[in-house]
């Protein structure tokens, strides 16, 4: 395996639960809605994909017990913040906190054991072409999904009725509601979806990244994700561009360590939150990026006016 | 009302007197883990120092542990709380608790603590580390005769001498077996990131190392080792099950004899503080089986082991050179401990620059 | 059956003070019901967890020591968000200030005097304003999201301090372990009482009734609920959405950064790669169950401070883990949240199919 086919592959498991995650952070805000509980919804997400396939023996299973998760969790959030109106930040704060103290919980018995590993996706021939084949076909069915999911989101978004809809309430939710959309239950909706791909980050972590169950595993990738959200400016193409971005300069800081360059450690770890102020700055700075696309109702709760 | 809230105080009261008087003649050992007891790394084998201490003496001891606890002000009123609640002998297991530790033993001049990898002692402090290099240095010869390469890579925590000695020792170790050995470190600047370490392996591994170690806790890095055909070794506890196929053997963490025998030195009154460094001979580190490797390796690391352990063999024994050339130990001579616990610098043989 | 919630003209005050007990009252229920799940006497459970932490002079003394900081971080964290300016990054505020005020002892080692420690606090608290200034710049100069520069920060001060003291700022005595020298005399903050209670918990009540005033009674605090409420209204009165930024972030980043040097100058007496147990995060919740009141924070605070004490305690009385600590916590926030909405709202059941004819 030469050392480039080495540093595309590291990137690319890297990337994706980032990808994940943050995809269906995206479609949430698109909606109006800003759920800080992504780290909670993905530690769930974890925590009951390895249970469900260390008990059953099944990787596949465990991902769609990890997507279950997401979207219990999130539904919890959705009945908070949309039938309860609470404050979106305050309640997925508590979100996480919740997420990271149950799922410890549940895992306690599943501490220390070996997990199940998703199995890669071997497609014959294409596989076994050099160089290109790993690349591009050597990878398991998450890997796959989480290139599919934003392709999908765009053409939903931008081609379809649903994506009008859900563009319509995110941006001006009493509009939406005098043309007759039902603002809650769209953003039910996209809540759900929203802890679905957080629920499939996590069981890629404890299905694929590492095969095992760690009591907070995910180690901050949740509020990564929802930085990667505002740098694609809520445009799922960009979306995919920064997480791999985000997973090189992450490798990268590796990389460079084991070439013998002397940097301190704690530089090279900081490197990606500084990197991606930068590309804040960048994209932020630049108004029509940015003012097209944000969702002007996000973070406030609708009540319909009587 | 008054009343009900009267009888509910008397019969908690009475519960807590009831709970006193069977403690009182049990001694109490209260434990603080800096992690959570489920890393299955560090705080996870002195929780099965904690067992050990139960399952050796029963009905005269009571344990109790807080998870967890982070390095700075929480530690203090963690452990005395413990102080407080009776225990008689108190583990704290992290460097970054000594502080906390002598200020709380202060108060509690009766009760007995033990420091794990710390360096200030007092009347009822003492202190206790493993001198976990001895088996870096035969996972070091190991690895140079296993190695097709003559590449290592060494995923490591913080630059603070207990890691800067491991890796040190590891090169002496595979040195002996091929001077040519090298050894490529990557600094992941955490003990414990399942993720970031297996991104660590996968790039050393892609830069050509076909052995992985660690000086990091989670099993991730044995994981992508076994995945991607290289070998590796076990960090804290025996690992194989993770890997079975890659683990060529597992340094250790055996925290259970030192433990018992600090209790039944309080329970028959003998205790004292002292500053122990237990390695092989004690049985603190241990290894486990030689496993994935030719017969003829497995009897070298056999031989070395009990050399170390018969203390005929040390591994900082000079002449040592430091990675710039010069002479750090003469020809001979065996470090002292006191050198070794500040260790700041490579020896001769490993690439890269160590951070300040 | 569906749950309709109808807007009250104003707020309830009854609500206002029955929420939080409804809340806590709704949490012993059901932890009772867990703690008998699990096989424990549910009212010794919630008396260790929620009463003893308040009965010995010790523990009420660790209450304070536990609570200062976070009512400290709150408060600037209340007037922040009630600006809608959302600073995420009170923990990174906090570990600069910190750096900041221990720059005195690191560099200055011997020197002792009263001016010493005023200089150490003045320090903490600059250090977090500046540090706090960084995504206020960011949001006015770039429009750069605030929720996340201020959070990206949080590492990158975090791995700053991880560097100092395991590199230029570590003990030279220290045997190359990541710690500062130990701080003496002047460089530390008095005591009160015998405990660990320091003047950081005089501080905390002084910003706290300051804060109340000036939201209350001043026309900056007019300013920012103005703004908070509607930026174009504010534009209308005269005042500058990006001044309220600049001032919301440095306010909370100085008392951040004031609570930062008081731990690192209180109970850590020395500079570790931890400072804080995440505190900054913490007080984010703190700020929204103290309705972003100035004086409901310092309730929150000592309500949070209570269950982690009681956590910890139930670990070691009644042997649980950690975690259902933790979920006992999270379970605690969500019935505060979902019970708040009575203040606003009037709950109603009607009919699913109902629903629409009201409409």
């Amino acid at each position: 395996m030469g050392a480039l086919e080495a540093v595309i592959l590291t990137i690319i498991t890297a990337s994706t639960p980032l990808l994940l995650a943050a995809i269906g952070e995206l479609v949430t805000e698109r909606s109006g809605v800003l759920n800080l509980g992504v780290e909670g919804m993905m530690i769930m997400g974890a925590v009951c994909g390895f249970a469900t396939a260390y008990t059953s023996g099944s990787a596949m299973l465990g991902v769609a017990a990890g997507l279950l998760a997401g979207v219990v969790m999130s539904m919890l959030f959705a009945f908070l913040t949309q039938t309860l109106m609470t404050s979106q930040v305050a309640t997925g704060l508590s979100l996480t906190l919740l997420g990271l103290g149950l799922s410890g919980l549940i895992g306690e018995a599943f501490t220390g054991l070996p997990g199940v590993k998703l199995t890669v996706l071997d497609i014959p021939f294409l596989s076994d072409i050099p160089f290109i084949g790993p690349i591009l076909f050597g990878h398991d069915i998450l890997v796959y999904a989480s290139l599919a999911i934003p392709l999908g989101v765009a053409y939903v978004l931008f081609r379809t009725r649903l994506g009008l809809i859900i563009t319509a309430v995110g941006g001006n939710h009493h509009s939406a509601h005098a043309l007759g959309y039902n603002v809650i239950r769209v953003r039910y909706g996209c809540i759900a979806f929203g802890g679905a791909c957080s629920g499939l980050a996590g069981a890629y972590l404890s299905l694929a990244y590492t095969p095992q169950w760690i009591e907070n595993m995910s180690s901050g990738r949740g509020w990564i994700a929802l930085a990667l959200v505002v740098f694609s400016t809520w445009l799922p193409k960009r979306l995919m561009i920064g997480a791999y971005l985000f997973g090189t300069v992450w490798i990268m800081g590796l990389y460079v360590q084991a070439l013998g360059v002397a940097i301190p450690a704690q530089l090279l770890s900081s490197l990606p939150y500084l990197v991606t102020i930068v590309a804040l700055i960048i994209i932020s700075g630049n108004k029509t990026l940015t003012k097209v696309n944000t969702p002007a109702c996000i973070g406030q709760p609708f009540a319909p006016e009587r | 009302m008054k009343k009900l809230i009267g009888s509910i105080a008397l019969s908690l009261a009475m519960i807590f007197a009831a709970g006193a008087a069977s403690a009182a003649d049990k001694l109490k050992i209260g434990f603080i883990y800096v992690g959570p007891i489920g890393d299955h790394g560090w705080s996870y084998q002195h929780d099965q120092g904690r067992l050990a201490i139960e399952k050796e003496l029963g009905d005269k001891v009571e344990t109790v542990f807080v998870e967890k606890v982070a390095e700075g002000p929480d530690a203090e009123r963690a452990i005395e709380r413990l102080a407080r609640q009776g225990a008689g002998l108190i583990f704290t297991t992290s460097f970054g608790f000594m502080n906390p530790t002598l200020k709380v033993a202060k108060r509690f001049p009766k009760v007995k603590f033990e420091h794990a990898t710390g360096f200030k002692r007092s009347k009822n402090v003492a202190t206790y580390n493993a001198r976990f290099y001895e088996g870096r240095y035969i996972i070091g010869q190991i690895a140079a005769k296993m190695s097709k390469s003559g590449v290592a890579g060494y995923i490591a925590s913080f630059p603070i001498p207990e890691v800067v000695m491991g890796i040190n020792s590891f090169i002496l170790g595979a040195q002996t077996i091929n001077p040519n050995f090298k050894l490529k470190v990557i600094w992941v600047n955490s003990w414990f990131d399942p993720g970031k370490e297996a991104d660590a392996a996968k790039v050393l591994i892609g830069q050509g190392a076909d052995i992985v170690t660690q000086h990091t806790d989670s099993t991730a890095p044995l994981q992508i080792a076994a995945d991607k055909g290289a070998l590796g070794f076990g960090q804290a506890s025996d690992m194989i099950k993770f890997a079975p196929k890659a683990q060529l053997t597992s340094i250790v963490d055996n925290w259970a004899p030192y433990y018992v025998r600090r209790t039944k030195a309080v329970l028959d009154g003998s205790w004292k503080s002292s500053n122990a460094w237990d390695g092989l001979a004690q049985g603190t580190v241990e290894m486990a089986a030689y496993t994935n490797m030719p017969s003829d390796v497995a009897a070298m690391a056999k031989k070395t082991q009990a050399m170390i352990t018969s203390g005929k063999l040390h591994p900082f024994t000079g002449p040592l050179y430091k990675q710039d050339g010069s002479l750090a130990l003469a020809d001979g001579k065996v470090m002292d401990d006191g050198t070794l616990s500040g260790m700041n610098w490579y020896v001769k043989g490993v690439d890269g620059d160590l951070p300040k | 059956m569906m749950i309709v919630l109808e807007k009250r003209s104003e707020q309830s005050k009854a609500m206002t003070f029955l929420s939080p007990v409804l809340a806590i009252g709704l949490t012993v229920v059901i932890g009772g019901f867990i703690f008998t799940g699990l096989g424990l006497d549910p009212f010794k459970a919630l008396y260790i967890y929620f009463i003893e932490p308040m009965t010995s002079i010790w523990s009420v003394e660790e209450l304070i020591v536990k609570a200062a900081p976070l009512i400290l971080i709150g408060a600037g964290l209340a007037v922040c968000y009630t600006a809608n300016v959302w600073n995420i990054g009170a923990e990174g505020q906090l570990t600069i200030g910190a750096l900041f005020g221990a720059a005195i002892p690191v560099y200055f080692t011997a020197w002792q005097s009263p001016l010493v420690l005023v200089l150490m606090l003045v320090l903490g608290a600059v250090g977090g304003a500046l540090f706090g200034a960084i995504p206020a710049l960011l949001k006015n100069r770039f429009g750069a999201n605030e929720i996340l520069t201020s959070l990206m920060l949080v590492y990158v001060a975090q791995l700053l301090l991880d560097w100092l003291v395991r590199g230029p700022w570590r003990d030279p005595q220290g045997f190359n372990f990541p710690q500062s020298v130990p701080f003496e005399g002047w460089q530390l903050l008095p005591l009160l009482g015998e405990g660990r209670v320091h003047i950081g918990a005089i501080l905390a009540v002084v910003a706290v009734i300051i804060l109340w005033i000036m939201m209350g009674r001043s026309l900056r605090g007019f300013e920012i609920r103005v703004i908070g409420r509607s930026p174009r209204a504010g534009a209308f009165a005269g005042f500058g959405q990006k001044r309220v930024v600049w001032f919301c972030f440095m306010l909370s980043g100085a008392l951040a950064g004031l609570a930062g040097i008081c731990e690192v100058a209180g109970p850590s007496g020395q500079l570790q790669p931890t400072i804080s147990p995440g505190y900054g995060f913490t007080a984010i919740i703190v700020a929204f169950l103290g309705r972003l009141n100035p004086i409901g924070v310092l309730f929150a605070g000592i309500l949070l401070a209570i269950s982690y004490l009681g956590g910890e305690a139930a670990q070691v009385e009644l042997g649980i883990s950690d975690k259902t600590a933790q979920v006992f916590q999270g379970m605690l926030l969500f019935f505060i949240l979902a019970c708040d909405t009575l203040i606003h709202y009037r709950i109603k059941f009607a009919p699913g199919a109902g629903a629409a004819k009201e409409a």
